[in-house]
């Protein structure tokens, strides 16, 4: 068994990390699918002003409820005749700037707080009691909070999407420096009189990274039902701006009339979510080195 | 015990302290002068000032701090500024219903999880175990405000198992409220469905791992056995501390549910106080949401350390 282990240890640091990971999530057939369905959905949302055949909030109230397939209506139309395909390349837009927003705040807030709770541990009972307040407001109550004072908008749902996240962010890489403080490397740097600070941004920041960007791919999904369920409720981005979740909420109006127009948005959140869990997943155990190479399996406990 | 106790009530006891403040901070950032409100439009300045004398405005913020707690305390959350009506009897008319619908969301969501988890272990790398994580996947990635649509158009009006809105008391007639609430149950239960079948999945696998499962096992104890007296125990613990962890998010779950199926729970006096700018039913709802959250997190705490034996005698708090 030791003898399986150091193999597997010296070629793991002879092989770079980066070709390890990307060898170990080539083999994920669902990780890979994720992969797709996400670079799909990027590339939708990125290129929408290029591919859309109309403005996301074009209205012809000639041609309401047109089905799917209708010439010129790829996926039908709404009640004021707009496009559906047109407004749904934008919200994926929508949802992935969003999305994209509260996964920087979370990571940029929590990372460094994460950091030194774990590092100093008479911090980490101030920073401890700063997680437990802000985990008392869910973010559906931040975000309440934030439409009450400055008016619902897609900055104050990023931001209440991003502020309910830290609180995870700081707890996983919390976590992860408390492990890390405790490896060799750091005491060697600490015997040779490196500063805190130096020791947290040379060493253990890069260690717990692959942890940080990990917990990013589970945030951006919640993130982005989060904005969807947001603007379902009017407390996110507003109308006619195109959000899958403003979309839904249309659609409920007239469910009974045009069932399609529900589906439609309800698919693309699924399919954003499904690639960003699927794809963290198979990230999640391309970067643990525990679980990584078939062959260091038995060498668990 | 004891030790760990003191530590944990002192804790919550701060973070009931900051999250207060936050409030009152929060309630004072609103836009628009409370004063200036009550006395209307066309007030005179000498009127507004004596309104803001008589709300005690004009205080230090320190003692209006201490004023808020008071009220609060005493129970005392103030008048809706739309109807008139005491902030007090709004809750009492529709929390029931949110506690009613949360509660059953979430046996619904420990049944079909730890049943679900349990599948997935017994049957690892066969096709069950493939349906109970793709449930898993899609309980965690389908929001279930759409769940919540689809299921009203084709089970309530399509098929017409379950009725598509409306709200019976459970002292009125139990049965048909159980009926009403079923559906609405089951969109609210489930992405927490999924993270319980994933969670206890994930502890089921590393309790068969253990030494004292094999040293059972040699004993000659059936599987099903294990299963149940180490397994299932040892995964009530994670049952546990997720549902604490996601009550967050089954608050924001609950007010979208209620929205969906037409509930007259809390969630709809918090989206109605938003939309009209109610501000002291808002401040009041996030106040009772916050602590709520912060007690309820105590008590998961408090079960936690009796289920989990290695928290007590540890003493420490994590």
């Amino acid at each position: 068994m030791t003898d399986t282990r150091t193999l597997a240890l010296v070629t793991s640091d002879l092989g770079s990390g980066r070709g390890r990971v990307w060898r170990s999530l080539r083999r994920s057939p669902l990780g890979l699918a994720g992969g797709v369905m996400l670079a799909i959905v990027v590339l939708l949302g990125v290129l929408a002003p290029l591919i859309a055949p109309y403005g996301p909030a074009e209205v012809n109230f000639g041609a309401p409820f047109q089905q799917p397939g209708t010439v010129g209506y790829l996926m039908g139309s709404d009640d004021l005749g707009r496009d559906i395909f047109t407004r749904l390349i934008y919200g994926i837009r929508v949802s992935l700037q969003v999305g994209l927003l509260s996964v920087a705040l979370a990571v940029l807030i929590g990372t460094p707080l994460g950091l030194l709770a774990g590092y100093w541990k008479w911090l980490d009972g101030i920073i401890s009691r700063l997680t437990d307040v802000t985990l008392a407001f869910p973010f559906l109550i931040i975000a309440v909070g934030l439409s009450a004072i400055s008016g619902p908008s897609l900055t104050n749902a990023a931001i209440a999407l991003g502020i309910a996240q830290v609180p995870t962010m700081i707890r996983v890489v919390r976590g992860e420096t408390l492990r890390i403080r405790e490896t060799d490397f750091v005491l060697a740097a600490q015997t040779m009189n490196a500063s805190g600070l130096r020791i947290i941004f040379m060493h253990i920041l890069p260690n717990a990274a692959s942890a940080i960007i990990v917990q990013a791919t589970v945030i951006m999904p919640v993130a982005i039902i989060g904005e969807a369920l947001l603007s379902f409720l009017g407390l996110g981005i507003q109308p006619p701006t195109a959000s899958l979740g403003i979309m839904l909420s249309d659609a409920q109006q007239y469910i009974s009339r045009s069932p399609t127009a529900a589906i439609f948005p309800g698919v693309a959140i699924a399919v954003i979510c499904l690639g960003f869990n699927l794809f963290g997943d198979a990230l999640r155990d391309a970067l643990d080195p525990t679980t990584t190479a078939p062959s260091r399996k038995k060498s668990k406990k | 015990m004891t030790r760990y106790l003191i530590t944990r009530l002192w804790q919550s006891a701060v973070t009931l302290i900051l999250a207060s403040l936050v409030v009152f901070i929060g309630v004072r950032q609103l836009p628009g002068d409370p004063a200036l409100a009550m006395a209307g439009e066309e007030a005179t300045p000498e009127r507004v000032e004596a309104i803001r004398e008589q709300l005690g405005l004009n205080e230090p913020l320190f003692t209006q701090y201490f004023t808020f707690v008071g009220n609060m305390l005493r129970g005392d959350l103030g008048e809706s500024t739309r109807t008139g009506t005491a902030v007090t009897e709004l809750i009492a008319t529709t929390l029931p219903v949110t506690l009613w619908l949360s509660a059953y969301a979430i046996l619904v969501a420990v049944v079909v999880g730890v049943v679900l988890g349990i599948i997935a272990e017994r049957f690892r790398g066969r096709w069950p175990e493939w349906i109970a994580n793709g449930l898993a996947l899609i309980g965690l990635s389908v929001p279930n405000f759409w769940l919540g649509i689809l299921a009203i158009l084709y089970l309530a009006v399509t098929l017409g198992w379950f009725p598509a809105s409306g709200y019976v008391r459970m002292g009125d007639d139990p049965l048909d409220a159980i009926y009403h609430l079923t559906l609405p149950a089951i969109i609210l239960g489930t992405s927490l469905a999924a993270v319980i079948m994933r969670q206890t999945r994930a502890s089921m696998i590393e309790t068969m791992k253990t030494d004292y499962v094999r040293t059972a096992k040699a004993k000659g104890l059936g599987r099903g056995r294990v299963l149940v007296r180490y397994g299932l125990r040892n995964s009530l613990i994670v049952v546990v501390t997720i549902v604490g962890l996601q009550l967050g998010g089954l608050i924001s779950g609950a007010v979208v549910t209620e929205r969906i199926f037409a509930l007259p729970g809390f969630g709809k006096l918090t989206l109605d106080a938003v939309f009209t700018r109610d501000y002291p039913v808002i401040q009041a709802v996030v106040l009772i949401i916050t602590v709520g959250y912060i007690l309820i997190n105590l008590a998961v705490d408090i079960l936690y350390s009796v289920i989990n034996p290695r928290i007590r005698v540890g003493g420490s708090t994590r």
